[in-house]
């Protein structure tokens, strides 16, 4: 019967081309669009750390004066929810958590030993040694550095491994001297490719999604050279070879919990360090924070509103398309009535007329998503040549493949119903007089 | 033309009738949200910035291997590198420009330290070749003398003696008063107002900064910190030239320095480009899906009215046989498509206004103009009239005679 149907429908587009060309290309179009968006959408709103984000915390204290809390109410971002070091390294030695790690983010001049080679510039992150284990980082080569390395201002240095490959052709360079800023690192360790999408270590301090960053650096040691934040608020009149000491937010802080229902009696901890901290006239803003991983993307609007605009935009074209392929079905099918007539009258039962239609309907929406998929790769790859951070991370992934069918299967059947229930209650005799 | 008869006709194809109007409808509100949006994106990225952008350059350079404390003669010597070029009009160092999405921005106030309401604005280091080589233009006050120019190292207090002000920070620091001579505070010291420009925009383009965009202010120093933007003004004609001979010049003078391959050497229209692409690539795609969407929705009209005159071939030629003329017939198609494309609209336009709101809510757009809406109104119907003509002529030349045939 289904490969009657099939038949039934072949013959029936090709009485109207241009009819069913215009029903697949609108379908097409709008599936298209909106899995393009969609795509972009997946991609930016993505977890960066799927296994580890639920347990992952970061805090932000409020480090402003008293009496300026009316710059605060007109710039509630103004700060960047960046915490200044004397905070962050005190809760960071408090240890109350399974984890934690302070970072900031530099832009490291990065000079090559071998002649003819010119320095460059790459990213640089400043923490400490929790990072590697907490964040889940992969090591190629060596490790990470500890606690006493960064109080004892350690030169050493972690590397990526594509500036490894770059500068070492990527062999085991552990040992190795790297010049940074103007002083001499000894490498002890080499990452395997890393590079969470989004940054969300380094929100505030520059993209948000590329690469990842060249090298990685104890916060004390680096400081002692005086690497700089690429971003830092200051609430008083700061001074940068003291940034430690300045009334400056600068880095963010980092902590791992062993179940995500610790955060409770953390932000307990941190309420109670602030009103500590109060008592001793440090600070003078009672409110803290304490975001999950997620939270604290949603919170700095890693995603754009342009994009979700798009998005919706997207759908409400889908939304039209699907208005119009129900119109354009309807009027193919009413044109048959008399053909509906003499089916019914030679015996063919309503949900007969009605699978029929349905196939008839379901086919255009299968081409019509198979249309949409070429549309929604052109759609991307105009997106890869975008200027964002993230445009060469826009691919169309499988999910999102198996989605454009769903969507165009999903939109022809819903735009395939009211032909079909009005062909199956055409009414055989007027039709049949009529011949 | 009697309306009643449409009507009576209509109720026959109600499926068909609801589905144009809900199609025009949607149509409707988003065209006219999407051209609104389109209008704010232009007005965004057509704002001036204030400077000569037509002959300036910008060249981020970094020093390697130097001390900040060293960093005076360096920068000393790149600008008398760049002065002396031939083509070149004048050159100075500051940490960021207009259309660089980057800076620093701070509070300024009336009274000394932290006290007082503060008012934003943005740091621009300057010296005094800044006015001329910006081609900014002095409504007040003077220019800063060479004296004045002093270093500024990482680790200093900003709140030089003197400070350049743009009009609209001085208009929001002094309403309606004079603005030169008096003391605004940036730290602890005063800093007395030496000169107004009439227009300067702060680096960032949009979002956090958009209420408070040309409000900037200059300062006598320069930045001792790694490096330094050179902002380079050229005679006319002169841009290609100097964009390669600029930075190879300072090369061939210290190659001791990083100036990037990709962004280190840019033009103020490359850079106006690159700061708004955003901007502009969302107006290209708005305008691109109003486009697409008009043009679906008249293809839906074509395609239900077209079965529409073929469904009625009879009746039309027993209406030509009774005496209607061609021109009888074809008004009747283009009346019935204005009822429902009247009926759409009405539709659309609730439609429409509804989602500016939801817009307005969700994305802080703002309200969106009658007269956009009333634009789209017309748009839409003209679309719809165009649409139909094409089966409505088609519908006209039905023979009479087709009305004797089998009846």
């Amino acid at each position: 019967m289904f490969f009657y149907y099939l038949q039934l429908a072949v013959r029936s587009f090709r009485r109207n081309r241009v009819l069913t060309v215009l029903m697949v290309l609108t379908l097409g179009l709008g599936i298209g669009a909106s899995i393009t968006t969609l795509t972009v959408l997946k991609l930016l709103s993505g977890d960066p750390l799927p296994t580890r984000s639920a347990r992952l915390f970061t805090p932000v204290i409020n480090p402003w004066a008293a009496d300026s809390e009316g710059a605060v109410e007109q710039m509630p971002r103004w700060w960047g929810d960046m915490m200044s070091y004397t905070d962050a390294m005190s809760l960071l030695h408090a240890r109350k958590a399974k984890r934690q790690a302070v970072t900031t983010l530099t832009k490291a001049r990065i000079a090559p030993t071998k002649p003819g080679t010119y320095p460059f510039f790459g990213g640089g992150v400043l923490t400490t040694p929790d990072f590697f284990a907490m964040f889940d980082v992969p090591f190629a080569y060596g490790g990470g550095w500890s606690a006493q390395d960064g109080e004892n201002r350690a030169r050493v240095v972690v590397i990526s491994s594509a500036l490894n490959n770059r500068l070492f052709a990527g062999r085991d360079s552990v040992g190795k001297m790297l010049r940074v800023n103007d002083h001499e690192y000894r490498i002890i360790g080499v990452l395997k490719p890393w590079a969470p999408q989004p940054r969300f270590y380094a929100l505030n301090f520059g993209d948000t999604y590329g690469d990842g960053d060249a090298v990685y650096l104890p916060l004390q040691s680096a400081r002692a050279n005086h690497m700089l934040p690429t971003n830092y608020s200051c609430w008083g009149p700061a001074n940068t070879a003291h940034m430690e000491t300045s009334p400056c937010a600068w880095v963010n802080l980092w902590v791992e919990f062993e179940h995500a229902a610790d955060a409770r009696a953390y932000k307990q901890f941190l309420k109670h360090y602030v009103q500590q901290q109060m008592a001793l006239g440090r600070l003078h803003q009672p409110r803290v924070w304490l975001y999950s991983l997620t939270g604290f993307l949603d919170r700095e609007q890693v995603v754009p509103s342009d994009l979700r605009l798009q998005t919706n935009l997207a759908f409400g074209f889908l939304l039209i398309c699907i208005v119009n392929t129900v119109g354009l079905l309807l009027a193919k099918c009413l044109w048959r009535s008399r053909e509906i007539g003499v089916r019914r009258a030679m015996g063919a039962m309503r949900r007969m007329i009605f699978a029929q239609y349905m196939v008839e309907s379901a086919i255009v929406g299968i081409t019509g998503g198979v249309l949409g998929l070429v549309f929604a790769e052109l759609g991307l790859l105009a997106i890869r040549h975008q200027p964002a951070s993230y445009a060469h991370l826009a691919h169309l992934d499988p999910s999102m493949f198996a989605a454009t069918f769903a969507v165009a299967l999903v939109a022809s059947l819903i735009a395939g119903l009211l032909p079909a229930w009005r062909a199956c209650v055409v009414v055989p005799a007027p039709q049949l007089k009529s011949i | 033309m009697q309306i009643k008869p449409i009507l009576s006709a209509l109720r026959h194809h109600k499926a068909g009738t609801i589905l144009i109007a809900v199609q025009i409808a949607l149509t409707l509100a988003i065209v006219c949200n999407a051209l609104f949006i389109i209008q704010q994106r232009v007005t965004q990225l057509s704002r001036s910035s204030g400077v000569d952008e037509a002959h300036l350059i910008r060249i981020q350079n970094q020093w390697v291997g130097t001390d900040d404390k060293d960093i005076g003669p360096l920068m000393k010597a790149d600008l008398d590198t760049l002065r002396r070029l031939p083509g070149v009009v004048d050159a100075y160092a500051t940490n960021t420009t207009p259309l660089s999405n980057g800076g620093w921005s701070t509070g300024m106030s009336l009274k000394p330290g932290s006290k007082g309401e503060r008012t934003m604005t943005a740091i621009y280091f300057a010296d005094n070749h800044t006015l001329n080589t910006l081609g900014l233009k002095l409504v007040a006050g003077r220019n800063f003398h060479a004296s004045e120019v002093a270093p500024h190292m990482p680790h200093d207090t900003l709140q030089p003696p003197q400070v350049i002000v743009t009009k609209a920070l001085a208009d929001k620091l002094f309403p309606g008063g004079q603005a030169v001579g008096k003391s605004v505070y940036l730290g602890d010291k005063p800093s007395i107002i030496v000169g107004v420009v009439a227009r300067l925009q702060v680096p960032w383009v949009g979002g956090w900064a958009s209420n408070w965009e040309g409000q900037s202010t200059l300062v006598p120093r320069q930045l001792m910190m790694g490096g330094a933007n050179f902002v380079v003004r050229v005679k006319d004609g002169q841009l290609g030239k100097i964009e390669r001979a600029a930075p190879a010049a300072l090369l061939a003078s210290d190659r001791m320095r990083v100036i990037a391959d990709d962004h280190g050497v840019m033009t103020f229209t490359q850079m106006r480009q690159d700061v708004y692409k955003r901007d502009r690539g969302m107006a290209i795609l708005m305008g691109v899906i109003c486009l697409v969407l008009l043009g679906i929705t008249a293809a839906g009209i074509v395609g239900l009215t077209s079965f529409w005159v073929g469904q009625r071939r009879k009746q039309i030629g027993v209406r030509r046989a009774l005496g209607a003329t061609r021109h009888d017939i074809l008004s009747y198609f283009l009346t019935e498509n204005l009822l429902i494309g009247v009926t759409g609209v009405v539709m659309g336009v609730l439609l429409a206004m509804g989602m500016n709101q939801w817009l307005m809510q969700a994305f802080e757009m703002q309200r969106i103009s009658w007269l956009w809406v009333a634009g789209g109104v017309i748009v839409l119907l003209l679309l719809g009239q165009a649409a139909v003509l094409a089966p409505a002529m088609r519908a006209s030349r039905v023979p009479p005679v087709v009305a004797t045939r089998t009846v």
